[in-house]
């Protein structure tokens, strides 16, 4: 059971945005994909969350292939959180987060319950009752990964559970993001597979579990966080000199600009 | 939790539903002829076996076969309109949104005012063929002709884009604008008449006969366009959100879209271009219910059933015993709070 392409190529006109690019999740780890501006992150993430339709390649979710599965049950075992919404009607952030309970029928009672503990978990608990469009980006950013939570909160009959994360940190303070990858990381402990699109090299060094690194549609490099975090291969990919360090209390690899 | 605007909801729709009620038993004593609401009352309940028949006959002439077939016309095409525009600015994800934005109205009232003036020549076989549904089926067939070009426009292997669409209904407006402009140079002296007073819009044509026919149309659209409500509350993230819930985007763009069209087309046909119902109503709605429709349609339905008995009543009564037309009286009220809405959203960062 995972969620896999094998062979993924995608081309817009002459464009080639993707090409041969083998990816999966398995349940229960966080997978980071990494990479400079135009490399095919949010493609391959668009590719994976059903948005695009013409790509080349096997797209299997838990032993099936993904275009023959309903819509409805996708939705069950995969959540996405884009990276900014469009939201501009005043509905509250519990009405907003109940709409992750959409694809559910468990019930009017449990669903508020669920809403309730996530809201807490992205701590916007005292923003209830606020209307979504005053909120600050930062805070819609945490109420849409509420909203996601919402939706794969409960075990599925359909098989492990999914999230995809397209940079789930651009707007979010310091704090804020390592809440969020904390809830992230707990999440895989609950057999949840993550992806996760980021730009803060650390923070995929210190959430982590795997490392896949993109340039120009192609995969660079893939692997556990000590071996595709090396000097050399992010020069390649970023042009910019680093070192790389044991962090001084998780002894994970920390990333110094020089 | 959001109990509180369910709660709200519920007892706004009751409320607007006595509202109805009451508005409609006065609608009917309103006119030329003013009758009181118990003259009104003992025709109703005569007619329901309860009672001997007891005010004249002409009375019950008055109200039966024109002020009941005009009031429920009123109460259909007003609630048309405006679940229609509470729709589409829900799939729009814009509350500028309106029937006659994506070209439906233009659409619809280029057929109607080909059917008018070629209705003699060109077009005589059609209204051999179908006599007095000539008007209503062409002004329905170019509505939905229109909104499926509209949606070819916009539609590419990204999705349907939502801007493209506005574009593509501005250009056909202005295609079907000058077509209008054509017939009416083409058209004589009583067909400019016939013209001048549908493109005003009114009431005044209400028959048992056109009330069925666009009864049944403006129902069944309005009911299915109902069920999508959960669905439209997906569609206000985004396409892209509501696909990851599980929405079926496609299929439900398609099919609001052409409920839209087949409502606003029988409303249009037997009462002419009605302006900004859809935008004013779905507007005041959401201002105190909030953005879910599964409140703001029905309440759309409601409150748009009754804004057009009240707008019916004051025409003919302004200038009585002459009638002005309604879509004036509609205009007069939608074109200001239009440009407020302009207004207030320009100043809240940008359309």
């Amino acid at each position: 059971m995972s969620f896999s392409v094998s062979h993924l190529s995608l081309s817009v006109g002459r464009k080639t945005l993707l090409n041969n690019v083998d990816f999966s999740i398995s349940p229960g780890e966080l997978v980071v994909v990494l990479g400079p501006n135009g490399a095919g992150k949010s493609s391959l993430l668009k590719v994976m969350s059903g948005e695009y339709s013409f790509y080349e390649g096997d797209l299997q979710l838990n032993g099936a292939r993904y275009s023959r599965l309903p819509i409805g049950d996708i939705a069950r075992m995969v959540g996405v959180l884009p990276q900014s919404s469009q939201l501009v009607f005043p509905f509250s952030v519990s009405e907003v987060v109940m709409l992750g309970r959409l694809p559910h029928s468990s019930g009017r009672a449990r669903d508020v319950e669920i809403v309730k503990q996530v809201i807490d978990k992205v701590d916007m608990t005292h923003l209830m009752d606020a209307s979504y469009p005053s909120l600050s980006g930062g805070e819609k950013q945490r109420v849409q990964l509420a909203r996601v939570l919402a939706q794969i909160w409960e075990r599925s009959v359909f098989g492990p559970r999914y999230l995809l994360l397209d940079e789930p940190t651009s707007a979010l303070d310091v704090a804020h993001q390592q809440l969020t990858l904390q809830l992230a990381r707990e999440l895989t402990e609950q057999g949840i597979g993550v992806m996760a699109i980021l730009h803060d090299l650390n923070l995929a060094a210190q959430y982590g579990d795997r490392i896949v690194m993109l340039q120009q549609g192609e995969i660079a490099a893939q692997g556990a966080v000590e071996e595709v975090l090396a000097p050399e291969l992010i020069r390649q990919l970023f042009s910019i000199d680093v070192s790389i360090m044991p962090h001084p209390t998780s002894q994970r690899p920390m990333v110094v600009m020089l | 939790m959001n109990l509180q605007h369910e709660i709200r909801g519920q007892w706004t729709l009751g409320l607007l539903g006595i509202l109805l009620l009451s508005t409609l038993i006065i609608s009917v004593g309103v006119g030329p002829m003013s009758l009181s609401m118990s003259e009104s009352l003992q025709v109703a309940i005569a007619r329901l076996g309860l009672n001997e028949l007891s005010v004249p006959q002409h009375v019950v002439m008055v109200v039966e076969s024109i002020r009941m077939p005009r009031t429920i016309l009123g109460m259909l095409v007003g609630a048309a309109l405006a679940v229609s525009g509470a729709a589409i600015q829900g799939l729009f994800r814009n509350p500028l949104a309106d029937p006659g934005l994506i070209g439906v109205s233009g659409g619809a009232a280029f057929a109607a005012v080909a059917s008018i003036v070629l209705g003699g020549s060109v077009l005589k076989p059609l209204h051999d063929l179908l006599g007095i549904y000539s008007l209503p089926m062409m002004a329905f067939l170019g509505g939905f002709i229109t909104t499926l070009l509209v949606a070819w426009i916009a539609n590419s292997r990204f999705g349907t884009s939502i801007t493209t669409m506005l574009l593509a209904g501005i250009a056909i407006n202005i295609v079907t604008g000058s077509g209008i402009g054509i017939f009416t140079y083409m058209a004589d002296d009583a067909m400019l008449r016939t013209l001048t007073f549908w493109q005003m819009g009114s009431l005044g044509g209400a028959t048992w006969d056109n009330v069925t026919a666009a009864a049944t149309m403006i129902a069944v659209a309005v009911v299915l366009i109902l069920r999508y409500a959960k669905s439209l509350n997906a569609l206000l993230l985004g396409e892209s959100e509501a696909r990851h819930l599980g929405v079926d985007v496609s299929r439900i763009k398609v099919r609001v879209v052409l409920l839209s069209a087949l409502a606003v087309g029988a409303a249009v046909s037997v009462s002419g271009m009605i302006g900004f119902v859809g935008l004013v109503v779905p507007h005041i709605v959401r201002m105190s219910l909030g953005p879910d429709h599964r409140y703001l349609l029905p309440a759309s339905a409601l409150l748009g059933a009754l804004f057009l008995l009240l707008a019916d009543m004051l025409s003919r009564i302004v200038i009585a015993p002459a009638e002005l037309p309604i879509g004036l009286i509609t205009a007069i009220i939608g074109g200001p709070f239009f440009i407020g809405l302009i207004i207030l959203q320009a100043r809240k960062g940008g359309l």
